[in-house]
């Protein structure tokens, strides 16, 4: 019997005639529908106004594919005997998978941190991709952040860049208002967009699920709209420009004498300024990171996890929820405001045109995407969408389709985001990781 | 006909819960002994989970006075406390008729979960976990062996590292309780402990039932349907229909007395004159 089940390679073909031939009749019929009026009729602009092209040639070969297409799936995808899952992966590839992603684990962190200290002297990279990286790193340490509060507490929060937003203005602000340096802006900022965490945690703290989403965004939306049109205290669209740029330690980036370069004896370059930077956010990300790992192993972090598991068992167990709750939002929002000075100094130009919902909606996918509560799992999805959309940046009006399909495929492969496991805050003998079936997704999904 | 009991952990009095024109617990009054283990039982609906929660803080009851008592003569007002500080601060703890563990957290981490305030308070309200303070780390140390100890108590020490979601239904109700014990209890109320259990299960959970109440001095209230556990552990015994107290006394009374196999057993139609007339005898 063994022998037999392991060799499924040539299954019995089950083909039900009448059922293909119905089907294959109304893929025709949908694909008429769809593709007929799309692609069988164009405007062109003709003499006189516009005209009518007539393609009703290239209709008929798409809708030609998608039935013969159809066809194909029904004859060697859909035929497999019954209890054969549609779509399944050679057990060989899935038992490699499994063993490459095993080892890759342990090692992966330390890795990636190496890579990351050594990047910016490495011989191929250039202006372009030290950019890209500051980028993608500051996605990180918003990803970060945002784990502790969706990842963690299971707080879903679709108004996290209103955070982002109260840090670089809060900087911008009080540069302009009261001179203060980035140094001493960076610790406000991270206090004020915890207190504005607070805020919006006291009205939610009642609020589950869909409703907890909802205002969430509102939130998000009021602070965009609020800088929006304080036009006499923030700059209202106009945004606010000529924001400090960040010295090291006192020591400017320019040209000058007692600069950076001319303390240390070096030639001038832009570069400079762009590799502090990296190493700035580095840091940022890195302290973010360090922070939340050792919360995870605090009674804190720990009554977090048991509130994403279960509110009202907390509560039995003498577990205040509402500064659980709050902290946890406080503490996403400090990061958030970390990030957020960060980007007005290295921008040196705000408007609320960055802070609007789709950047909130990116953080949460790169949370989603790289496995809520994973640390490591929101590094690589940073990489890959951030990353992603630059590559793509050719194909300008695809890109956002290129990234649905992706994500859809992603989502469907891995429900449950590309690190799906839990590593436990403590143990007793063996450290053993738990499978994304027992843990919950907390409130709001 | 109510118990008498000497040094109670906890004291009911005139309690009432209505739920719109339901009253669900009418005028009911009872003591649970510091060293008993008590049982709450009676029919379905008969209001005793209504009870527990007004008890646990979950409900607020509409009229009628929750007192818990500890040795050192403190006295709390269980109506007027938030949910979260009864088990804080008075030191009730419950676990639920639904069994209410962190699925995703091993069980070590659920019984660290449960000596949260303990743990707080040692790492400084986290300012100082989080710059590593030995304070906390002796704390955390501390309340790992508590774990320990429980999940020896409870035959889980081999699946210390394990989701607690992965274990079988009698391992997962057994771990609910230790976690409770955990905020280190004067009373322990437990809904339905015993439910979904195999005879063995519930065996084991008589022999934990039964430590906890010499050992740990805790007192133990739990509402119950398998007989098993109720005759062969509780010192006292309250019988509950339609919200009201029907019965109250040692094991041995209750088994006895007409009104309670009545109400709680049902009656056979032919046997139902000879109960009525038990109850008049019983009455007068």
């Amino acid at each position: 019997m063994a022998d037999t089940e392991s060799t499924p390679s040539r299954p019995a073909r089950h083909l039900d005639f009448s059922k293909v031939v119905k089907d294959l009749i109304v893929t025709t019929l949908i694909a008429t529908a769809v593709f007929g009026s799309t692609i069988a009729f164009r405007t062109v602009s003709a003499a006189g106004g516009l005209g009518l092209e007539v393609r009703y040639d290239i209709a008929f070969y798409v809708i030609a594919a998608v039935v013969i297409g159809r066809l194909l799936l029904w004859i060697f995808v859909w035929s497999k005997p019954p209890g054969t899952s549609a779509v399944e992966m050679p057990v060989s590839i899935k038992s490699g998978l499994a063993k490459v992603s095993a080892k890759v684990g342990k090692g992966f962190g330390p890795t990636m941190l190496l890579f990351a200290l050594v990047f910016p002297f490495l011989p191929f990279t250039d202006r372009y991709l030290l950019d890209l990286s500051i980028l993608i790193l500051t996605y990180v340490m918003l990803g970060w952040g945002l784990n502790i509060v969706v990842g963690l507490a299971g707080l879903l929060d679709l108004g996290y860049v209103a955070f982002y937003a109260i840090g670089a203005y809060s900087y911008a602000l009080l540069a302009q208002y009261f001179g203060f340096s980035f140094w001493m802006c960076l610790p406000l900022a991270g206090i004020l967009a915890a207190f504005w965490g607070i805020i919006l945690g006291f009205p939610v703290l009642r609020l589950r699920g869909d409703y907890l989403a909802i205002v969430t965004l509102a939130f998000g939306e009021i602070i965009r709209i609020v800088l929006l049109n304080w036009y006499q205290f923030t700059g209202g669209p106009d945004g606010l420009s000529g924001i400090p740029r960040p010295s090291f330690f006192g020591l400017p980036f320019n040209r000058s004498e007692g600069g950076f370069a001319d303390f240390f004896g070096l030639d001038y370059s832009s570069i400079h300024r762009i590799m502090f930077l990296y190493f700035l956010i580095l840091a940022l990300a890195l302290l973010t990171n360090f922070v939340t790992n050792r919360l995870r192993r605090l009674p804190i972090g720990r009554a977090w996890e048991a509130l994403r598991e279960d509110e009202i068992a907390c509560r039995s167990l003498g577990l205040n929820t509402t500064s659980v709750k709050l902290t946890a939002f406080a503490i996403g929002a400090m990061f958030a405001g970390f990030a957020g000075s960060f980007f007005a100094t290295r921008q040196g130009f705000i408007s609320p045109e960055s802070f609007t919902f789709i950047e909130s909606a990116l953080i949460l996918a790169i949370v989603v995407l790289g496995g809520m509560g994973s640390q490591t799992g929101v590094v690589i999805a940073s990489i890959a969408m951030i990353g992603g959309f630059e590559i793509f940046r050719e194909a300008e009006q695809f890109r956002m389709l290129i990234f649905g399909l992706a994500m859809v495929i992603i989502m469907i492969w891995r429900p449950r985001g590309l690190i799906s496991t839990r590593i436990p805050s403590i143990f007793l003998k063996e450290k053993k990781k738990v499978s994304a079936d027992m843990v919950a997704q907390g409130e709001g999904h | 006909m109510a118990h008498i009991v000497d040094d109670p952990v906890l004291s009911v009095e005139h309690l009432n819960m209505r739920f719109g024109g339901l009253l669900a617990v009418d005028e009911l009054s009872f003591d649970v002994g510091r060293r008993d283990i008590t049982a709450l039982i009676g029919p379905n609906g008969a209001g005793k989970t209504t009870v527990f929660n007004c008890i646990t803080g979950f409900y607020k009851p509409t009229e009628g006075r929750i007192t818990a008592r500890h040795e050192t003569g403190e006295t709390f007002l269980l109506e007027r406390m938030d949910d979260f500080k009864i088990p804080k601060i008075a030191k009730v703890a419950r676990t639920f008729q639904n069994i209410r563990l962190f699925g995703g957290m091993t069980v070590l981490e659920n019984l660290m979960v449960g000596q949260h305030n303990t743990l707080m308070v040692a790492s400084n309200y986290t300012f100082g976990g989080i710059f590593g303070l030995s304070g906390y780390k002796k704390a955390e140390k501390e309340a790992v062996e508590l774990a320990k100890y429980w999940m020896e108590q409870a035959g889980l020490t081999k699946r210390a590292d394990d989701a607690a979601g992965d274990l079988p239904y009698g391992d997962q109700r057994k771990l609910e309780i230790a976690r409770s014990m955990c905020t280190k209890p004067k009373l322990l109320c437990l809904d339905e402990p015993a439910a979904g259990l195999n005879p063995r299960e519930s065996e084991e959970l008589n022999k934990l039932l039964l430590f906890i109440r010499k050992e740990r001095d805790t007192g133990v209230l739990l509402i119950e349907h398998d007989m098993n556990v109720v005759m062969g552990i509780s010192d006292h015994i309250i019988v509950l229909d339609y919200g009201k107290k029907i019965a109250d006394g040692t094991p041995e009374e209750i088994r006895n007395d007409p009104s309670v196999i009545a109400a709680y057993l049902g009656v056979a139609d032919e046997e139902v004159e000879e109960v009525e007339h038990e109850i008049e005898e019983g009455a007068s």
